[in-house]
C-alpha cells in the first residue's frame, strides 16, 4: 500500500498520508473550505458529515462534504465552490 | 450516470455504529436477511471511527467480525434521504440511488455534538471535540499543535486524551459543569466498574493537563483562522493562544429519520417500548436516538432490538437488567452535564447562530418560534437543515425544532426524481451538480 497520495487543491499539487480525507488535504493546503453567505472563511466543524461547513468541489462535483471523502490519486479539489 | 437499484431485506438497519452493528449481527445470526446502511465508508460509527483495523478495541473487532460472519449486507457511503412509502426508503451514494425495501426497520442513527454559538465560533479551526478527533483519525497532523478543549460531557476527556496521545499540546480542558455535579456523576459511576475504570484511566493519561470546571469559552479570535481563545474560569476571563479549539456541549440524538417516518418523539428522543419498538409498527430504535447513554447501552439496546425483531423475546428479556443499570447511568449523564443558564448569554447580538445562512442572534431574537424564525430569517434552511442551529436555538430560545421534511439530507436531483414512483430521471444531462437541501 502506498504511504502517500497526491492530489491538487486549487491547482496546487499536494502529498497527503494515504487514507486522509479531502478535509484533511484542504487543511494541509492551509486554505478555508468555503466562504459563507456574508463572506466569512469556513472550515470543518463536526467532522462527521452533518454540518456541511467543509463542502468543496471534488473532481467537478460541487458541494461535496470533504470530511466524508477519502483522497484518491490525482483528485482535483477546488475550495470555495 | 446515476443507477437506480432496488434491494429487499428482512431487516434494514440504519446506522453502522455499535447499536446498529449489535442489532444487525443479532438478526443475521437468527437467520434474517439483514443490511446495514451507513453514511460513512466504514462501520463503527463515531465512537469506533477508524478502529476497524488492527488497532481496534476488542469490542469493536468482535462486533465487526460477528457482522461479517453473519453475512450482513453493508451499504457504506449511503445516506437515507426519504421514505418513498411505508416499507421503502430511498438512499443515495456517490453515484447510485437505492430503493431499500424492508419488513422491519431498526433505526440506529446515533448522535451528534451539540454546538453553542459564541463570538468567533465560526472561525476555521474552531471544531467540535469529537469533530477534531475525527479529523485527526482521518489524517490531520496534530503533533505539536496547541489545542484548547472545552464544552461539556465525557467526550471532552476522551478527545483530549486522544489528541494528547497523538502529540497535541493541551493547555487546558474546560468543563462548564460544577464540581458538585461531577461529584454526583462520579458516585453514579461507582455502580459501573467498567465506566469508572475508563474515566480514572482517562484522568491518569491527562495527569499533566489542567482540568477546570465552571469554565467555558466566551470568544475565539483570529484573522482568517483561530489564533486564541477567551476562556471564562470561575468568572475571570483569560486569553489562551492556540491552534485549535475543540469544543462541544455534549450530544444530541439524530432523530430526523425517526421523525420523518412518524415515530413518536418524547423530550427530543425516540420513544420505545421494552423491546425497543417505536410507536410505528415494525420500526425499532436502539442507541443514542432513544436517549444519550453511551457505548455499552447502545450495544445492549441493539441486541434487544435484534432479538425482538427475530421474535426471540426471551433472549431480549435476559438483557433488560443490564439495560436498566446502563439507563441509570444515562440519567446521571443528563443531570451532570446539564447546560448552565449563563451559556445562554454567550452569543452577542451580532454573533452568527445559523452558520449555513449566517443568521445572527439579533435577527433570531425578534421571533418567538423555530417556525417563525425559519420563515423570516432562513435559519435552519441551509444544507445542514437545522442539525447544528436547531439544538442551539432549542437551548438559547427554548424553541422546539419540530418538523422535518424530505429530503432529510441534501440530495441530488436524480434521487429526488426517484422519490416519485412515476418519474424516471432524464438520462441526458449531467445534473449531479444540483443539490437541493432547502425546505
Amino acid at each position: 500500500m502506498p504511504e502517500t497520495v497526491e492530489l491538487t487543491v486549487n491547482g496546487t499539487r499536494l502529498e497527503v498520508p494515504f487514507g486522509s480525507t479531502v478535509a484533511v488535504a484542504v487543511a494541509i493546503a492551509g486554505v478555508a473550505c468555503r466562504t459563507s453567505v456574508t463572506g466569512e472563511p469556513r472550515g470543518p466543524l463536526c467532522g462527521m458529515g452533518v454540518c456541511f461547513e467543509c463542502r468543496v468541489s471534488i473532481n467537478g462535483v460541487p458541494h461535496s462534504r470533504s470530511c466524508q471523502v477519502v483522497c484518491a490519486a490525482d483528485m482535483e479539489v477546488i475550495t470555495d465552490c | 450516470m446515476t443507477r437506480k437499484a432496488q434491494k429487499r431485506f428482512d431487516v434494514l438497519v440504519i446506522g453502522g455504529g455499535p447499536a446498529g452493528m449489535a442489532a444487525a449481527a443479532t438478526t443475521a445470526e437468527c437467520g434474517l436477511r439483514t443490511a446495514v446502511v451507513d453514511d460513512n465508508l466504514n462501520l463503527g460509527g463515531q465512537i469506533w471511527r477508524g478502529d476497524s483495523q488492527a488497532s481496534a478495541p476488542a469490542d469493536a473487532a468482535q462486533w465487526a467480525s460477528r457482522v461479517q460472519s453473519a453475512g450482513v449486507t453493508i451499504l457504506a457511503g449511503a445516506r437515507v434521504v426519504h421514505q418513498l412509502e411505508p416499507g421503502i426508503l430511498i438512499a443515495e451514494t456517490e453515484n447510485e440511488v437505492y430503493e431499500l425495501a424492508y419488513s422491519t426497520l431498526v433505526l440506529a442513527t446515533g448522535a451528534r455534538e451539540r454546538f453553542l454559538p459564541f463570538p468567533g465560533w465560526t472561525l476555521p479551526n474552531v471544531m467540535g471535540a469529537g469533530g477534531l478527533q475525527a479529523m485527526v483519525k482521518a489524517g490531520l497532523p496534530i503533533r505539536g499543535k496547541r489545542v484548547v478543549v472545552a464544552g461539556t460531557g465525557p467526550l471532552l476527556l476522551a478527545a483530549a486524551s486522544y489528541l494528547q496521545k497523538h502529540g497535541a499540546e493541551i493547555p487546558v480542558v474546560c468543563e462548564q459543569a460544577s464540581w458538585v455535579d461531577l461529584a454526583r456523576f462520579g458516585l453514579a459511576l461507582f455502580g459501573q466498574s467498567g465506566k469508572l475504570r475508563r474515566s480514572l484511566q482517562l484522568k491518569r493519561e491527562l495527569a499533566r493537563v489542567p482540568f477546570v470546571v465552571d469554565s467555558w469559552p466566551v470568544g475565539a479570535h483570529g484573522q482568517t483562522v483561530l489564533e486564541s481563545v477567551l476562556i471564562s474560569r470561575h468568572g475571570r476571563v483569560e486569553t489562551i493562544p492556540c491552534d485549535y479549539l475543540a469544543c462541544g456541549f455534549h450530544l444530541v440524538p439524530n432523530i430526523e429519520l425517526a421523525q420523518l417516518i412518524g415515530c413518536q418523539i418524547l423530550n427530543g428522543c425516540v420513544r420505545v417500548d421494552d423491546l425497543q419498538q417505536t410507536s410505528v409498527p415494525s420500526v425499532f430504535c436502539a442507541g443514542e436516538p432513544t436517549g444519550i447513554g453511551g457505548l455499552e447501552l447502545a450495544l445492549v439496546e441493539g441486541q434487544i432490538a435484534g432479538f425482538a425483531v427475530a421474535n426471540r423475546p426471551a433472549d431480549a428479556q435476559r438483557l433488560f437488567g443490564s439495560r436498566d443499570k446502563l439507563r441509570h447511568f444515562a440519567r446521571a449523564l443528563d443531570r451532570a452535564f446539564r447546560l448552565r443558564c449563563e451559556l445562554r448569554r454567550l452569543p452577542l447580538p451580532e454573533t452568527i447562530v445559523c452558520r449555513c445562512e449566517d443568521v445572527t442572534h439579533r435577527k433570531l431574537s425578534q421571533h418567538n418560534s423555530w417556525r417563525a424564525a425559519k420563515l423570516h430569517t432562513r435559519c435552519g434552511m441551509g444544507p445542514c437543515q437545522g442539525r447544528i442551529c436547531g439544538p442551539a436555538t432549542q437551548f438559547l430560545f427554548r424553541w422546539n425544532p419540530d418538523s422535518v421534511r424530505p429530503p432529510i439530507f441534501p440530495a441530488r436531483v436524480e434521487s429526488l426524481a426517484s422519490m416519485s414512483p412515476h418519474l424516471e430521471p432524464e438520462p441526458a444531462e449531467p445534473i449531479h451538480s444540483a443539490m437541493i437541501g432547502g425546505q
